[in-house]
């Protein structure tokens, strides 16, 4: 009962989570003009001619709180604006790039979370050891890793010196063939559309290219979750039940596999907030390395291009995926560990 | 009369005397601090030295990069550069030098631009509770609800392209995480004797926040900035690297890898050719934020209060 109640409670914050999101992205709108704004919405140059009128349709000359209204309108319409970088409306363009990323960090969310807790897991096992020593010098030095080196010493290493795992997408030959077969998009993403096309060598083409990007993401986000699963397996290792469970006789990776490791593993969910907040910035720089066509490239042509509809547009999003993750994972805490009522 | 002045005096400065000497300690026993430490000194000394390490042309501006000739292609080391120059000519050992200066400038007015600002939303929250608290915290709150970065880039954009601007971008969203930890701290004092005792002899709140609360809230706040010099340092070469901060030429790390991004494959039969583009100004990146980092490491436990005082 208290627990529907939590959640409930949760899922009406959402909204006001939601609408301080947007609130800060319409102040920072607000600091350019009505006519600078009203570019924004500008699709063809005969518009162009008559800007005025698009200020009077997008009502981007009223009091604030109108305006706000009807700017909240528009997006909740789908109506963000036209970025020019993309060269379409920004809504497409987010929904034209979002299975990309999709694809990227679904791929990388394993590989991270494999790294972290392994050696988190052993690190904590064989404290004040070699491999822990060496477990907390790579987490720290994955922390102070900048992502766009590290993204470019792989691309020259793997793919300028020994030809593997290619930047971009797919391969131009694929494209080709493509564009020539029927080939149906289900959900945007080459490597499960591949298999549902049935054409395997769509997908094997996708994943050679999305390899690299991924392991990038995955290398620089593990820092935080090795750190966390060894602080708290440090911690679980030291409870009375693990020395109880060790009393009876269980061997000591027993008692690790079946008593440690899904106590520790609790503590991760709390900073899953800030993991995904990491991924997000690790995309945008990534994915402009790699060329990879998602939204963190987006991101990076719409402001090097001061692109304020796209930009914003991004904000927008990526504001609203970390709420909607935070509040699952708040969830998931909650429903997990029957301890944690707020 | 004298005397007694004298013992209230000590009594004020003894925390931070006691604060200084437990950071001390922890330094002691921690040696990948010290490695941390080590390698703080050692850019500080290089930031000092880069007029005579990397001496500028007089009557130009040191932080432009000299270049050496017109062709785009990178050039490996030379007698003229010794660490090759990079797209436009660009000595690469003098950048780097110079780097460190724009990367310490980048960091401190970054880290003590948002702590300023922090500290004092934080207290004002803290100290007034109520809607004033209220209200600061929602806005604190909106600030986190966009990750840090995307938010820094729509500022830029709004702001225009340019380091200045990044670092008042940075500002702009880095000062909540203080004002937090500020608040925090100021509600756990506020209702401390010695408060309440300045608040019976009629001291003003002004001179109770500036005299009895600021000194005693401000050690975490201070041990989280210079935790998060490295992280900022990082993020705002991320921002030049994506052309949102120094132009090309400029003596940035960032800066510096991105004019290398369209040599990274290197020449045919040489894929590796051009390394000394990207790997020599990014080591130093990495380098800086690693010290910064190791150091915030042997801090971290400072900041824990369970585990702070063991």
């Amino acid at each position: 009962m208290r627990l529907r109640e939590y959640i409930i409670r949760r899922l009406i914050l959402l909204p006001a989570i939601l609408f301080g999101i947007s609130l800060m992205i319409f102040m920072i709108m607000q600091c350019f003009t009505p006519a600078q704004r009203a570019v924004a919405y500008v699709q063809s140059t005969e518009e162009m001619l008559n800007i005025d009128e698009i200020i009077k349709r997008y009502h981007l000359d009223e009091p604030l709180i109108m305006q706000y209204f009807y700017w909240i309108n528009n997006v909740l319409h789908g109506n963000l604006g036209y970025s020019i970088s993309a060269n379409m409306p920004v809504a497409q363009a987010l929904a034209t790039y979002f299975p990309a990323t999709v694809e990227l960090v679904f791929l990388a969310i394993p590989l991270m979370l494999l790294l972290g807790i392994t050696f988190g897991i052993l690190a904590a096992v064989y404290r004040d050891s070699v491999i822990d020593h060496i477990v907390r010098f790579f987490s720290i030095s994955a922390w102070s890793l900048p992502s766009f080196w590290s993204a470019i010493i792989l691309l020259a290493f793997f793919y300028g010196a020994l030809g593997m795992f290619p930047p971009g997408r797919l391969s131009p030959h694929i494209v080709l063939s493509l564009s020539q077969s029927e080939f149906k998009r289900y959900t945007g993403m080459y490597i499960i559309d591949g298999i549902l096309n049935g054409r395997l060598d769509v997908s094997l083409d996708a994943l050679n290219h999305v390899i690299l990007p991924s392991l990038n993401l995955a290398i620089l986000s593990s820092a935080l979750p090795m750190r966390i699963m060894r602080s708290s397996m440090l911690e679980v290792l030291n409870k009375e039940f693990i020395i109880a469970a060790r009393a009876k006789g269980l061997s000591k990776w027993m008692v690790i596999w079946k008593h440690a490791i899904k106590n520790a593993l609790i503590p991760m969910i709390t900073v899953a907030g800030i993991m995904v907040a990491n991924l997000i910035t690790g995309v945008v720089i990534t994915e402009t390395v790699f060329n990879y066509p998602g939204l963190g490239r987006f991101a990076a042509g719409a402001a090097t291009s001061l692109d304020m509809p796209g930009i914003l547009g991004f904000a927008l999003f990526a504001g609203t995926i970390y709420a909607v993750t935070n509040l699952v994972v708040d969830i998931l805490y909650a429903l997990i560990d029957p301890r944690i009522r707020y | 009369m004298v005397k007694l002045l004298g013992s209230v005096e000590i009594e004020s400065v003894k925390p931070l005397i006691m604060e200084l000497k437990f950071i001390l300690k922890r330094i002691r026993q921690s040696p990948l601090s010290i490695i941390g430490i080590s390698i703080i000194v050692f850019y500080i000394i290089l930031a000092i030295l880069a007029p005579v390490l990397a001496p500028p042309e007089p009557g130009r501006d040191p932080y432009i990069m000299p270049s050496y000739g017109i062709s785009p292609v990178p050039k490996p080391p030379s007698k003229q550069a010794i660490w090759g120059t990079t797209e436009g000519q660009y000595d690469i050992y003098y950048g780097c030098i110079w780097g460190v200066r724009t990367a310490f400038r980048t960091g401190i007015i970054i880290t003590v631009g948002s702590m300023i600002i922090g500290i004092l939303i934080g207290c004002i929250s803290g100290y007034y509770g109520g809607k004033v608290d209220e209200i600061m915290m929602r806005i604190t709150d909106m600030f986190y609800a966009i990750p840090t970065i995307v938010l820094a880039m729509a500022i830029v954009v709004l702001l225009g392209i340019g380091l200045d601007n990044v670092i008042k971008a940075m500002i702009i969203v880095g000062w909540p995480t203080y004002a937090r930890l500020m608040r925090a701290e100021v509600l756990r004092i506020k209702n401390e004797d010695y408060i309440e005792a300045a608040r019976a002899i009629g001291c003003s709140d002004f001179r109770i926040m500036v005299k009895h609360i600021l000194p005693n809230a401000i050690y975490p706040v201070i041990i989280m900035a210079s935790m998060n010099i490295g992280n900022v340092v990082l993020a705002a070469s991320a921002l030049s690297f994506l052309g949102l901060g120094s132009p090309a030429g400029y003596a940035d790390w960032g800066a510096m890898i991105a004019l290398s991004r369209n040599w990274i494959l290197g020449l045919p039969g040489n894929p590796l050719a051009f390394w000394h583009t990207y790997i020599i100004p990014g080591l130093f990146i990495f380098t800086f934020v690693l010290g910064w980092n190791l150091l915030g490491d042997a801090f971290r436990d400072m900041l824990d209060p369970l585990i702070r005082r063991r």
